[in-house]
C-alpha cells in the first residue's frame, strides 16, 4: 500500500523542465534560423549605434557642476542647465521668496490623502468627495494669495511642473464627476437629456484640444460684455475639464454597457431608485472595468496640458522653452527639452503603476 | 378568472402588451389572493415571464389594470417604487451583485430604501441567511458559492426587505440537477410560513405539493386556471393536455 501510494504520487509530479542556459536561451530565441542571425545582428548594431553615443552623451562626457554654460566644456550634455534654473522648471515665474506657499499646499495634499490609502478607513468616498470641494479651496488661497498678509501671485505667474500639476489635478478630478454625468446622461431615456449630451460629446471630441483652448482664450472674451474678465489660467482650466470629460464620458459609457440588464433588474426589483441603482450597483462595477481606460485617459491628459503654452501659459515644457531663449543659456535646446520629458514620464508611470495596484486589489476579493 | 375567496393582493384586469408589433399579452385576468401560491407554467415564448414581470412593472404593460397591494401600477414613479418595496423577485440568472460580499447584497436595499440602521439590518440578514441555510457564506462574494447556493442568497436578499408577495421567474432553471432540491425546499418552506408567491417553472412537484393553484399560459393567453389536483388529472383544455403530455413524459 505504501509503495503504490509513493509510486502514485511519483506519478504526479509535474514533469522535470528543463534548466535553460543563458547560451542555450540565445540560440533558441535569437539565433535560431540564419534569417534570425541575421536581424538579431542588425538590430543590435542599431541599438550600438544609439544607445552607445547617447549614453556617453548624458552621462559619460556631461556636466553637472558649476552654475553657467562656460562650465560646460566636455562636449556631452550641460545637465548644469537644468541644476540652475530648477527652481523655474518646478514652479515658473513664481516669485523665489513665496515658493514655500507651493511646497506648503503640495505638503498638505499628501498629508490629505494619506486616509485614502487607508483599507480600514470606511468612508473614504465622503472623504474623498469633500477633499476634492475643500482642497481646490485651500490650494487657490495659498497659491494666489491676498489675505493675512500674502502677497498676491498673478496666476500668470504660475508656471513650470506647479501649473502642469494645477491644470492636470483640476482636469482630473472634474472630468470623472462630470464624465460619468455624460455618460449617464448619454444613456438616459429623456430624450432632451440624451440628445444634449450626445451633441456636447460630439462635438467636444472633433474637435482639438488646441481649439479649445484658443477659443476660451481668445474668441471668449470677445462675446463677455466690457468689464468681465475670466483669468486666463480658469479659462484653460474649463476648457481641459470640458475637453477630457468629453473623452471621460465615452469610456465609462463603455463600462456601462458591459453591465448585464439584471443587475439594473434585480436593483429596481428591490425597490432602489434610479440614483441608488446607479451608485450603489451600477457604477461601482462600471467604474472597475474601466479602470484601464479611465488612466488611459488621465494620462493623455496630463500630456495635454503642455497645450497651453499655445495661449501664453507656462507649464513644464512651456518652461523648458522658455528657458532655453535666454541667451546665457543658448544651444541647450535637447538637454532642457529631455528633463521636460523625464518629468511628464515619472508622473505618468507614476499613475499607472498606481491603477495597476488598484485594478489588483479590486480584483482580490471577487472572481465571477 | 379569479383563484380563490382569499381577498386578492394581485389583481390583473384585461392586460396587454406588445414588443413592438408583437402581441405577447392578449387580455390577461387574473387574481392572487393573499398567502395564496400560484404556479405559472406553459411552453417557452407564452408569455409567462412577462406577465409576472410587469406586477413589479420590470416589464410595462400597454392596456389594462394592475392593482398590488391597494395600489395601482401606472406610470408614476412614486407608486412603482412603493410596489416594488412590498413585492420581492428572484431571477433565473440569480442577478447578485457582484462586487459586494453576501451580506453586504443582503443590507444593501433595507439600509438605503427602508433606513433601517446598519446594525438592524446585518441582523435581519444573518437571520435570513440561517433560514436559507448558509449562515457560514456571508462574507464570501457570489462568484465564491455554487449556482444552488447564489439562489439561496438571492431568495433571502428579497426576503430582507420584508416584501409581502415574493415573484419568481423560473429560480431553477439555470440550475445544475442536484441544486434544484436545496433552493425548492426554501421556497416550500417560505410557502408554509404563508408568503404569497407567484412563480414561473416547470418543477411540476412543486406546482403539485405547494400550489393553490396553477395557471396555464399559451401565446400570451391563460388557457387555464385550476387547483392542481384537477389542473395535472383532469384538464380541460387541449393545449394543456398537450404541453402536460410534452412535460410529463419521461
Amino acid at each position: 500500500m505504501a509503495v503504490r501510494q509513493q509510486t502514485a504520487a511519483a506519478r504526479v509530479q509535474p514533469p522535470i523542465t528543463e534548466r535553460v542556459t543563458v547560451l542555450a536561451w540565445l540560440k533558441h530565441n535569437l539565433f535560431s534560423t540564419w534569417y534570425n542571425s541575421l536581424l538579431t545582428i542588425l538590430v543590435g548594431y542599431l541599438l550600438y549605434l544609439v544607445l552607445v553615443p547617447f549614453f556617453r552623451w548624458a552621462v559619460l562626457d556631461a556636466t553637472i557642476a558649476g552654475d553657467s554654460k562656460a562650465a560646460c566644456s566636455f562636449g556631452g550634455a550641460c545637465w548644469t542647465l537644468v541644476k540652475v534654473r530648477l527652481g523655474q522648471y518646478v514652479y515658473g515665474l513664481y516669485p523665489e521668496d513665496q515658493r514655500w506657499r507651493v511646497n506648503l499646499a503640495l505638503v498638505i495634499a499628501a498629508l490629505a490623502m494619506v486616509p485614502l490609502f487607508l483599507e480600514r478607513f470606511r468612508h473614504r468616498l465622503t472623504y474623498a468627495v469633500g477633499l476634492v470641494v475643500i482642497y481646490p479651496i485651500v490650494g487657490y488661497a495659498l497659491f494666489y494669495g491676498g489675505w493675512m498678509g500674502l502677497p498676491v501671485v498673478e496666476t500668470s505667474r504660475w508656471g513650470g511642473l506647479f501649473l502642469t500639476l494645477v491644470i492636470a489635478g483640476v482636469g482630473i478630478t472634474a472630468s470623472l464627476p462630470l464624465g460619468i454625468l455624460l455618460a449617464l446622461g448619454r444613456r438616459s431615456e429623456m430624450p432632451v437629456i440624451r440628445s444634449l449630451c450626445v451633441a456636447f460629446i460630439e462635438l467636444v471630441r472633433g474637435v482639438p484640444l488646441v481649439t479649445i483652448l484658443f477659443m476660451a482664450s481668445v474668441m471668449l472674451p470677445l462675446f463677455l460684455p466690457a468689464g468681465v474678465n475670466f483669468d486666463k489660467l480658469m479659462r484653460a482650466l474649463v476648457g481641459v475639464a470640458l475637453f477630457s470629460a468629453a473623452y471621460m464620458a465615452e469610456v465609462i459609457r463603455g463600462g456601462l454597457q458591459a453591465i448585464p440588464k439584471g443587475q439594473y433588474e434585480a436593483a429596481m426589483a428591490l425597490g432602489l431608485g434610479y440614483w441608488q441603482m446607479t451608485g450603489l450597483v451600477i457604477l461601482p462595477q462600471a467604474l472597475r472595468m474601466v479602470i484601464p481606460g479611465i488612466v488611459n485617459t488621465f494620462i493623455g491628459l496630463f500630456k495635454d496640458t503642455s497645450l497651453v503654452t499655445i495661449i501664453g501659459l507656462f507649464d513644464l515644457l512651456g518652461m523648458a522653452k522658455l528657458i532655453v531663449t535666454d541667451p546665457q543659456w543658448l544651444g541647450l535646446a535637447a538637454e532642457s527639452y529631455i528633463f521636460a520629458a523625464f518629468g511628464f514620464w515619472i508622473f505618468c508611470f507614476a499613475m499607472s503603476r498606481y491603477s495597476q495596484h488598484v485594478e489588483r486589489r479590486l480584483s482580490a476579493g471577487e472572481r465571477r | 378568472m379569479t383563484g380563490g375567496s382569499a381577498e386578492p393582493i394581485i389583481i390583473m384586469r384585461d392586460v396587454h402588451k406588445w414588443f413592438g408589433e408583437f402581441h405577447v399579452l392578449k387580455g390577461i385576468n387574473l387574481e392572487v389572493g393573499k398567502s395564496q401560491k400560484v404556479v405559472v407554467c406553459g411552453p417557452s415564448g407564452s408569455g409567462k415571464s412577462t406577465m409576472i414581470r410587469c406586477i413589479n412593472r420590470l416589464e410595462e404593460h400597454q392596456r389594462g389594470e394592475i392593482v398590488v397591494d391597494g395600489i395601482e401600477l401606472t406610470s408614476d414613479v412614486k407608486n412603482v417604487e412603493a410596489i416594488r418595496r412590498e413585492v420581492g423577485m428572484v431571477f433565473q440568472s440569480f442577478n447578485l451583485f457582484p462586487h459586494l460580499t453576501v451580506i453586504e447584497n443582503l443590507i444593501l436595499a433595507p439600509m438605503w430604501v427602508r433606513r433601517v440602521p446598519r446594525k438592524e439590518a446585518e441582523e435581519l440578514a444573518m437571520s435570513l441567511l440561517e433560514r436559507v441555510k448558509i449562515p457560514e457564506q456571508a462574507h464570501k462574494y457570489p462568484g465564491q458559492l455554487s449556482g444552488g447556493q447564489q439562489q439561496r442568497v438571492a431568495i433571502a436578499r428579497a426576503l430582507c426587505m420584508k416584501p409581502k408577495i415574493m415573484l419568481f421567474d423560473e429560480p431553477t432553471s439555470a440550475l445544475d440537477p442536484e441544486m434544484v432540491k436545496e433552493v425548492l425546499d426554501v421556497m416550500i418552506e417560505l410557502a408554509n410560513e404563508g408568503m404569497t408567491m407567484v412563480v414561473v417553472t416547470h418543477e411540476m412537484g412543486f406546482a403539485k405539493s405547494v400550489a393553490d393553484f396553477v395557471v396555464f399560459m399559451d401565446e400570451g393567453e391563460i388557457v387555464e386556471v385550476a387547483p392542481p389536483s384537477v389542473f395535472f388529472t383532469n384538464p380541460k383544455s387541449d393545449r394543456t393536455k398537450l404541453f402536460l403530455s410534452q412535460i410529463l413524459q419521461h
